[in-house]
């Protein structure tokens, strides 16, 4: 518990001494950015990293939310604060609704699926122009609480932040429990995982929901601080860049999430002057990362920390031989399931 | 009638493209359990290159030829530098690995050839042809006739020759392959190279009529993915059928419902197609021993 | 039915509580495919599998944990990126649920639970003599520990029937024998023991009861004396192993 809450303390201690280090607009933007894709990457790591699933089709939900809120502020007018929260609900139902005939597959054929769910939806958003402006897409109102306008750079670094923390703190929740056991038990022996009796099918279905959750909650919010959103926010590119974050970073570490959000996001920033090699550089970056160091990269350098600190632990013969002394003869198991 | 041939024409024309495709996807993927993101790009290559020749004064069949070497040498070099060094990497990463190597062919070919669109001269010019009731272009003929002169290629080097016979006890069993003195690395690489070939092939085929531009092996890639996937991941046979299908059922959509949401038809057909039958419609389904 | 290959042909045997029975036969005789079968990874193509007179056959394998049936593997299937005690933990799970939200928000006295559940799997650990790994990376631990694990996480399911494939191969002599004792106290509390095994000499001394497999179909179905004297077992083994272990027990 004691750790948990340092981790946290710790990370919401560099979040509030950022901004002093922030030395204009655009790079406050590219670490705003960070800020919200990260809370869909950390969402996506539980499906692709802590359940092992495959998921290229992300995105549609964070378009999707995008797009439901931005239509019920400008058109409907309503408040942000009902029209997030509302995006975010009907994308986790329909997260829900496709994730049961969508996890029944398996391997690739689950990462064609998920790859078709984000590309039909991108040519759905570019077809009915009538709701969502076609492939020129609609601008946005920028969010407010009541009559408190979220319009500064500081106002949205300080609501991303907290809402950064809370989603790590979850993702790290979630990580040390009983769930997040049963999670990577499904992503590293789906077989003994049903040995011990754990409903692998409706486990991967609550993973996809959940990530999808948090997506959702990426895309209303980047909605109202882009200013306007296209439809190429679920486009093929953009779907492969949040896995691409994920497995980067490295699969099942919710630190690792951020850290792949970071880099990926930074990257085609910095290499903005060399507008034309942002492909073939990004492309480079995946390939090795991959070859390279295929955990990703926290895992990959604290299994290389493990390597140097190894815990091997005593040797067979002298555990066997304690246990037969001080086995109190019976096994009682515990009363009760 | 007529109209019914017409989109049949249409159908049959883009779906020997996208069975080319699949058959390149079901290659790679019977010799290393592999999906080939790249697949796409080779035939971006093809039609790219010889597009780029052209202009300069190389006599078609000659730009043809030099597009297929460098979509060769493409893949070769992606299975030497990428793909052999990941050894035992899980799907996952090798699937990423192979987006990251489309991504990067992406970029080297919007610097070298532009972002444009560009034309490929059509082989036996553009007097449509009247067949039954339908009119059709010529280049659907060397497009259909194409995919079938290579499909019967690959066909009988898988069954009758050597070299394929030894990719195929490859794909069942590497390691009593290897025993058996059957090189893997070089198999793969040839599994690479002809997988290459047909993109780039197929590639050069559907230029005339598609145009072509830098990023297009997504679609075309994708798509071919999706027959492949539809006929049954691992069986040519069913790659070959699934991608005709494919197109098919792409051109009657466009035709009879709406162009705009053509582009939807594989992954939504693909999706019911893996959710009713997870095997593709000729594949079979394999049991792990425990 | 694997492909046209009857792998388990009209197999049928009862089984005791509380007792412990050995499955043997020859490589490919069908053993693990029974297990399979009754563990609910393959559904029979026909017949009965009567758990306390119900039929169960072609349930699915959650289904039977919760029912009460555990096993262990002969290739290992042990979760190579946790530790030790995590992979034990997850044999908790009928205890512990699954709930991601509860998982995220900690309500419902989860950290009452999850510490039962670390003092549960410390226990068992400490039972099989692998407490001393707690938090080894399953990937670093060696392959005789792995095998106790896999018993350990059987055992965390609190179940009425452990199945058991193989769990001495690999394993050497001093190896064997604490395993022997374990599967001998295993039974004391209740447990039912079904082993798969090669090793005559600890099936002999081991088993309540024995089931010979060749080729798909029972061929002896008794006690251990009456096994050895069979002329069907010993001609299926060549004679010489059953016979030598006479010999030297």
């Amino acid at each position: 518990m004691k750790r948990r809450l340092a981790d946290l303390a710790l990370l919401a201690g560099i979040l509030a001494v950022v901004p002093f280090f922030v030395p204009n607009s655009y790079i406050f933007d590219v670490v705003i950015r960070i800020g919200l894709t990260a809370v869909a990457v950390i969402g996506l790591n539980i499906l692709m990293g802590l359940a092992g699933q495959i998921s290229i089709g992300h995105a549609a939900f964070v378009a999707g939310a995008a797009y439901i809120s931005t239509i019920l502020t400008s058109t409907f007018d309503w408040p942000a604060l009902a029209s997030i929260p509302t995006a975010v609900a009907a994308m986790t139902a329909l997260a829900f609704l496709l994730a049961m005939p969508m996890l029944r597959l398996n391997g690739h054929a689950l990462t064609i699926a998920t790859l078709g769910l984000g590309l039909i939806l991108q040519i759905v958003l570019i077809n009915e122009v009538k709701w969502t402006g076609g492939p020129d897409g609609l601008t946005t109102t920028p969010l407010s609480v009541g009559s408190f306008v979220i319009d500064t750079d500081l106002r949205w670094y300080v609501l991303v932040s907290v809402v950064l923390v809370a989603t790590v703190a979850l993702s790290q929740n979630l990580d040390r429990s009983a769930a997040g056991r049963a999670l990577r038990a499904l992503r590293d022996s789906e077989i003994a995982a049903c040995a011990v009796g754990i409903d692998t099918y409706r486990l991967k279905v609550r993973a996809f929901v959940a990530s999808a959750a948090f997506a959702a909650l990426s895309g209303a919010l980047t909605a109202h601080y882009s200013g306007f959103i296209t439809p190429d926010m679920t486009g093929f590119l953009k779907n492969v860049e949040l896995a691409t974050m994920v497995v980067v970073g490295g699969r099942g570490s919710t630190l690792g999430a951020v850290l792949g959000t970071a880099l990926l996001t930074a990257l085609p920033q910095l290499l903005g002057g060399l507008a034309n090699y942002e492909m073939v550089v990004f492309g480079l970056i995946l390939m090795c990362t991959m070859i390279f160091l295929p955990e990703g990269i926290v895992p990959s350098l604290s299994a290389k920390w493990r390597g140097l600190t190894v815990k091997r632990g005593p040797s067979v013969e002298t555990s066997a031989a304690r246990s037969q002394e001080t086995n109190e003869g019976v096994w009682r198991p515990e009363s009760g399931k | 009638m007529s109209i019914f041939l017409q989109y049949l024409f249409a159908g049959l024309t883009i779906g020997s493209i996208y069975a080319l495709s699949a058959l390149g996807f079901t290659i790679v993927y019977n010799a290393r359990r592999l999906v080939n993101f790249v697949q796409g790009d080779f035939l971006m290559l093809g039609g790219m290159v010889t597009a780029t020749l052209v202009p300069f004064g190389w006599p078609l069949p000659l730009a043809i030829a030099a597009a297929i070497a460098t979509t060769i040498a493409c893949a070769a070099l992606l299975q030497c530098l990428a793909i052999a060094p990941a050894k035992q990497a899980d799907p996952v990463s090798l699937i990423i690995i192979t987006i990251g190597a489309s991504i990067f062919i992406q970029g080297i070919a919007q610097n070298v050839m532009g972002r444009n669109q560009h034309i490929v001269p059509s082989f036996t010019g553009d007097a449509p042809l009247h067949i039954l009731d339908a009119s059709i272009l010529p280049q659907s003929l060397w497009a259909m006739g194409g995919a079938v002169v290579l499909v019967a290629g690959v066909a009988w080097f898988f069954n009758r020759s050597l070299v394929g016979k030894a990719m195929r006890a490859m794909a069942i069993n590497p390691m009593a392959a290897q025993l058996m003195g059957i090189k893997t690395r070089s198999m793969l690489l040839l599994a690479f190279c002809l997988s290459a070939f047909l993109g780039a092939v197929a590639g050069v085929l559907a230029a005339p009529i598609t145009t072509t531009v830098y990023d297009i092996g997504l679609t075309l890639g994708l798509k071919g993915f999706v027959g492949a996937t539809l006929g049954g991941l691992g069986s040519a046979f069913g790659a070959v059928a699934g991608g005709l299908l494919l197109g098919i059922m792409e051109a009657m959509i466009a035709g009879y419902v709406s162009p705009a949401y053509k582009d939807a038809v594989p992954f939504v057909l693909v999706i019911l197609i893996l959710l009713l039958i997870p095997q593709g419609l000729f594949g079979s389904r394999v049991k792990d021993r425990v | 039915m694997f492909g046209g290959l009857r792998a388990v042909n009209d197999v049928s045997f009862c089984i005791t509580e509380g007792t412990i029975h050995s499955l043997i036969g020859p490589n490919g005789a069908g053993k693990t495919t029974l297990f399979n079968l009754v563990t609910g990874l393959y559904v029979p193509t026909s017949g009965e599998i009567l758990l306390d007179g119900r039929n169960v056959a072609g349930t699915a394998p959650e289904q039977l944990a919760r029912l009460g049936i555990s096993r262990s593997f002969q290739n290992l299937q042990v979760c190579m990126r946790m530790t030790v005690m995590d992979n034990v933990m997850v044999g908790s799970h009928l205890t512990l649920g699954d709930s991601i939200l509860q998982g995220m928000f900690r309500f419902g006295g989860a950290r009452r639970k999850d510490e039962a559940a670390e003092q549960q799997a410390h226990r068992l650990m400490r039972f099989v003599g692998i407490d001393d790994f707690a938090e080894v990376m399953a990937s670093d631990a060696p392959f005789g520990i792995l095998k106790r694990l896999e018993i350990a996480r059987a055992m965390a399911t609190n179940p009425r029937l452990l199945l058991l494939d193989e769990p001495a191969a690999g394993l050497n002599q001093t190896e064997k024998v604490a395993l022997e004792k374990l599967i001998r106290e295993i039974a004391k509390s209740g447990i039912t023991v079904v082993v798969v095994e090669h090793d005559m000499k600890m099936v002999m001394s081991l088993s309540d009861h024995i089931v010979v497999l060749v080729d798909g179909a029972k061929v002896a179905d008794g006690d251990a004396g009456e096994v050895r004297s069979n002329p069907d077992v010993i001609a299926a083994y060549l004679g010489v192993p059953i016979a030598k272990a006479t010999a030297d027990a």
